[in-house]
């Protein structure tokens, strides 16, 4: 299941529309570093409003995938982690520490305009 | 063969003790006035149901007279279940403890008992088989109004508890993105869950950005719901939520230390008034004075 990356300006936009297999989020991973560099992008923003569940694989890919980008010089904004999804986290402790969250689209690029604001 | 025959001695018995129920319930219907007082003497001397006037508790003593008598007759104890149920009913709400209604079955059966030692004193082998006709029938109505008393007392509690649950905590906004979850009373795992999901449904639904919970009003906090707390916040924070935590008081601020729960990722501000300011600090709103904006 490809997830589709949309360009908005000097960001992008990964919206992950179903649950995702193990290499589903690697093709993932792989495809939000080739665009960042691709495009110069200064941010980017992981979409997961649809997903009721993340394991522990998913969690640490997106960490991960934070990492690399920041190697990157740009950021990264998980947006529209669900309610029940982010106990269920917690609970597991996978608490994604390190990683910018915003609740949903909107708020994650207000985030990253304040954030690519502050560096120019 | 032989297990034929203890069938049948077993039913004689049964018989038996049947006709000498009916025998004991004529001699407590025949002397109904005078044992009915003597039990409602004994209930006042032994300072029992003293939350009962002394009216109250004579007419009281004479339906649970009459009742007990009629569970004996009939050797059903369906009606005095539900009388049982009713009396717990009214008395409850008046303060009756749970060993004042033992306390006056275990008297009348006393009572009742002593009338029969004193009717069949001439003769022990009809006293023998008299008592041993009434001693299970009256435990068992001494059972059966005792566990009438204490389910109809666990029913109240758990309507309670039900009514207490649902004094659910509010999530109030009190400015655009920001939130505010006062806690108050005691904190159990089963509430901390049902915080936990109000306020990140709260997040959600507000779009707050930040959310002050005030734990002024909590007593005490074990290490589960300190712990619950903590991933509360961190929750909070997957949903792009800041959570500022304020009224810690000393107690709970000496057990979290004590106990060793990591409140490091936590913020936490002295007071409620703390909290609200450094929210909007961190939205970036600014409080000041008509007075200043208008001078200069």
């Amino acid at each position: 299941m490809e997830v589709p990356i949309l360009k908005q300006g000097r960001f992008l936009i990964a919206t992950i529309q179903a649950a995702l297999s193990d290499a589903d989020l690697l093709h993932l991973r792989r495809a939000l570093i080739d665009k960042v560099i691709q495009f110069r992008s200064q941010g980017v923003i992981v979409d997961v409003t649809a997903l009721d569940v993340m394991d522990s694989f998913a969690t640490r890919t997106i960490r991960d995938i934070t990492n690399m980008i920041r190697l990157r010089g740009a950021d990264t904004v998980i947006v529209g982690i669900q309610p029940e999804v982010a106990f269920a986290m917690v609970q597991l402790g996978l608490t994604m520490e390190g990683v910018a969250t915003a609740l949903d689209l909107e708020e994650g690029l207000s985030h990253l305009q304040q954030r690519a604001n502050g560096k120019t | 063969m032989s297990s034929k025959r203890t069938a049948t001695q077993l039913q004689r018995t049964a018989a038996q003790s049947t006709e000498l129920l009916q025998e004991l319930v004529a001699h407590l219907r025949q002397n109904r006035t005078l044992l009915r007082e003597e039990w409602a003497n004994r209930i006042t001397e032994a300072q029992l149901l003293t939350a009962m006037t002394k009216e109250e508790l004579f007419a009281e003593a004479t339906s649970v007279y009459d009742n007990y008598v009629e569970a004996l007759a009939t050797g059903t104890f369906e009606a005095l279940q539900s009388y049982a149920r009713n009396l717990s009913e009214r008395i409850i709400p008046r303060g009756v403890e749970t060993h004042e209604v033992v306390g006056i079955v275990l008297l009348l059966r006393d009572v009742l008992a002593r009338s029969l030692f004193a009717k069949y004193q001439g003769d022990f082998t009809m006293l023998n088989r008299i008592l041993d006709a009434y001693e299970p029938a009256a435990n068992r109505i001494a059972n059966t109004v005792a566990v009438g008393f204490v389910q109809e007392r666990e029913r109240v509690i758990r309507q309670q508890q039900e009514a207490i649950r649902e004094l659910s905590t509010p999530v109030l906004q009190v400015r655009e993105r920001l939130l505010i979850l006062p806690i108050i009373g005691v904190i159990d795992a089963q509430r901390a869950r049902q915080l936990t999901e109000q306020l990140l449904r709260g997040i959600r639904t507000n779009r707050a950005k930040v959310v002050v919970i005030d734990i002024t009003g909590v007593a005490a906090m074990d290490a589960t719901v300190a712990n619950h707390l903590v991933q509360t916040v961190e929750a909070s924070r997957l949903l792009g939520a800041t959570v500022i935590v304020t009224g810690l008081s000393p107690e709970i601020a000496q057990t979290i230390v004590t106990i060793g729960v990591d409140l490091g990722k936590m913020n936490t501000v002295g007071d409620l008034q703390g909290g609200i300011e450094q929210a909007e600090r961190l939205l970036g709103y600014k409080v000041v004075p008509v007075a200043d904006i208008t001078s200069s």
